[in-house]
């Protein structure tokens, strides 16, 4: 067991991930939409390529952009398959993201001569190498490791939008017809957000990979969640579990020598499963004689 | 054209094999998912695909190698403990549907990768295959496989159709079904096994991400052209082979093209072109519904205008005065006007416009079933006078001839609406 500043740039930058992710899937798990943020992960998959392809380079904005408009395109098809074509909602995500991942894997393969960008790296990154992959100005001055300040900046955009917007998020996730009535744009909310998660996770994808963005995404709020019902502890507990999460994950994969994104995700499965074992209603037989109120909000 | 000929009188043995693979594949998840749809639960179907992975490498770990026993029973174990995780955590706990499933699918995907990353870095030679779970390799299936996995599929449509009305019962109605003695429980149990195994086996062909578009897009597809539950079977299964064929021979022309994305491509355009197409419930069809029905309303609207001036020994109305009445569908009654006139019910002259002898006849009768509505409302529903007119504003576009008649036949021909207004009718 080791602490060095290698360790401490992947533990801080894993956590600055997980706390973002967190903050949006908070709201994205009140809007029952955590699905929806699964498949805007799988969906972004060509807009990355696209973006490669254009700019040769994994590093710039227009794969950034390509993602994004990917994530809103297929945030608008589910809307449209649903509303429009009366499809039920669940058949809408699995058909929008299936088609949209198929796409990104068939123009990888059309453009595997050109560019070097392999899908495993897409679907489960590597934050492992963080340290070696520095950002270097043109005049040489070493400005530390770049995911760290992608994720940074990452983070203080997430920061900001769930700080200036709370109100117009809260209110929209909990009552959309109260919201459209005092004149929020809900839908224009709801693009925000998507782009917000489709921002997060090309910002990510590098580091996390694209479907372990969705874990963190999904499980630190669904786990608090269990504990709390209010929005501020919400997202608190969100932000700890995060932290947790990124710092038992590095020391566990490092313990044996694996993939210290997929053992984060492990972790945060192990607080997920070990709080529904504590907060699940278990039948009255088992509950034993404990003073905790009958769970009357089942 | 030489390599059409070539794929499809299927000369060459490995094609057959591999078209005859995908085939199986697709008619096994098709067939399961068209049920996993129709009961509302399609994402379960990619929570399991994503959640085999820990499962496989398990069953690779143990095995020290790829067979394909020990992989298909590892994922099948995983698969199984994510199913019964998923309706335990929806029992026992207060979380919504979509964030179990969502949390489920990325843990245990988690977890796989942790355990796959281990397991490349212990430098097993053989390791290299276990990448082609995640992305799917339809043409490596070997031929020896093929009969596992084939088999497989086959025990799963005849389990399918043998069961047929009981999963019909827990699909549509699993209430009913307990009520009647049916064990629903024993029944979903069977079904989530068959659903573990057409997941396990059509990993194999298309990967862990595309395993749902199997699953959910056939059904889906197929659901909009029918009513009936086994011609949406074949229908279903039907969309899976074609694509499935189309899939094998767009990889098999440009070889460095991928089978399985493209048979999800293929199988999502089949069910693009169904949502838009569909003469059923296609969004054309009822775009050309919805677009014939306001016309409708806007041309009974201006009739109705018409009539009622007349009713106060006004012949005539002018443009302005009509737009004044529907402030906002200037346009429509424009429109409307113009149809109008060319069907010969509105005449037009230069002191305004009027309705024709047969116009007349027509406007007469929405009237006339706007106050026959009314009293029916009132005298038979016991609704205030001043509560019936908003429904008589919709029913008026509605009502039949028949309705029309017997709503004349019960209240006895009257004469007079709730609001002491004449219902008009032709004098014989």
């Amino acid at each position: 067991m080791t602490f060095d500043s290698n360790a401490f740039l992947i533990i801080f930058t894993g956590a600055l991930i997980a706390i973002s992710c967190g903050f949006l899937g908070v709201f994205l798990l009140l809007r029952k939409m955590s699905m929806t943020g699964d498949a805007i992960s799988h969906a972004v998959l060509p807009g990355i390529v696209i973006g490669f392809f254009v700019s040769g380079s994994q590093r710039s904005l227009e794969v950034i952009l390509g993602a994004g408009l990917l994530g809103i395109l297929s945030t608008l098809m589910i809307d449209a398959l649903r509303k429009k074509a009366k499809v039920q909602l669940d058949a809408s995500i699995g058909i929008t993201f299936t088609l949209l991942f198929a796409i990104g894997i068939i123009l990888i393969n059309l453009f595997a001569y050109k560019v070097d960008l392999d899908q495993e790296c897409v679907l489960y990154g590597e934050i492992a190498y963080l340290p070696i992959d520095l950002w270097i100005t043109s005049s040489g001055l070493n400005l530390g490791p770049r995911i760290t300040w992608l994720a940074g900046v990452n983070f203080f955009l997430i920061l900001g939008f769930t700080y200036f917007l709370f109100k117009e998020l809260s209110i929209t996730s909990f009552d959309e017809q109260f919201s459209s009535a005092i004149g929020i744009p809900s839908k224009g909310i709801n693009l925000a957000l998507m782009s917000m998660v489709s921002y997060t996770t090309v910002s990510s994808f590098e580091s996390v990979g694209a479907i372990l963005v969705v874990a963190l995404l999904v499980v630190p709020p669904s786990t608090a969640y269990l504990w709390t019902k209010s929005l501020i502890p919400l997202l608190r507990l969100t932000a700890t579990l995060g932290i947790l999460i990124a710092i038992l994950g590095y020391y566990l994969a490092y313990w044996i020598d694996s993939s210290i994104a997929g053992m984060m995700v492990a972790v945060a499965g192990a607080f997920f499963f070990g709080s529904a074992l504590i907060k699940g209603n278990w039948p009255l037989g088992l509950r034993g004689t404990s003073k905790s109120s009958p769970a009357f909000d089942s | 054209m030489e390599d059409f000929l070539y794929f499809f009188t299927f000369q060459d043995p490995s094609i057959t094999w591999v078209v005859l693979g995908i085939m199986l594949l697709g008619i096994g998840s098709a067939y399961v998912g068209t049920f996993s749809f129709l009961d509302k639960k399609a994402l379960l179907g990619d929570a399991i695909s994503h959640a085999v992975l820990p499962g496989i490498c398990l069953g690779f770990v143990l095995a020290g190698e790829k067979d394909p026993r020990y992989i298909v029973t590892g994922a099948f174990l995983s698969g199984a403990l994510a199913t019964f995780l998923s309706s335990w955590l929806k029992q026992h706990t207060k979380l919504s549907e979509d964030s179990i499933t969502a949390s489920i699918l990325s843990v245990f995907f988690g977890i796989g990768i942790v355990a796959l990353t281990a397991i490349q870095k212990s430098g097993n030679p053989e390791v290299a295959g276990l990448n082609s779970f995640i992305f799917g390799n339809a043409i490596g299936i070997a031929e020896a496989d093929l009969f596992l996995y084939g088999g497989l599929s086959m025990a799963i449509l005849l389990v399918l159709s043998l069961f047929l009305k009981e999963f019909r019962l827990m699909v549509f109605d699993p209430g009913f079904g307990k009520a009647i003695g049916f064990p629903m429980k024993g029944i979903r149990f069977v079904f989530n096994v068959l659903l573990i195994l057409a997941v396990v086996i059509g990993i194999q062909a298309i990967g862990v991400v595309l395993m749902a578009a199997l699953l959910i897009t056939p059904g889906a597809a197929a659901r909009f052209w029918t009513d009936r539950l086994q011609p949406l079977l074949l229908l279903a299964a039907f969309f899976s082979i074609l694509s499935g064929i189309l899939g094998t021979y767009v990889s098999f022309v440009l070889p460095q093209m991928p089978t399985g994305p493209w048979v999800v491509v293929f199988l999502s355009l089949i069910a693009l072109l169904s949502f838009i197409f569909s003469p059923k419930s296609g969004i054309i069809r009822r775009f050309l519904a919805r677009r014939n029905y306001l016309r409708k309303t806007h041309k009974d609207h201006l009739m109705k205008a018409l009539f009622k001036a007349k009713e106060a020994h006004k012949e005539r109305l002018t443009l302005e005065e009509i737009h004044a009445l529907y402030p906002f569908h200037k346009k429509e009654i424009t429109h409307s006007l113009q149809e109008l006139t060319t069907q010969g019910l509105v005449l037009q002259d230069s002191q305004g416009i009027r309705l024709s002898t047969q116009g007349n006849s027509d406007a007469m009768r929405i009237v006339r079933l706007h106050r026959l509505w009314e009293l029916y409302l009132n005298e038979s529903m016991n609704i205030a006078p001043d509560h019936v007119h908003e429904s008589a504003e919709q029913m008026e576009h509605l009502l039949t001839p028949e309705l029309e008649a017997q709503l004349e036949q019960r209240l006895n021909y009257p004469t007079l609406d709730p609001h002491q207004e004449t219902i008009p009718r032709d004098t014989p």
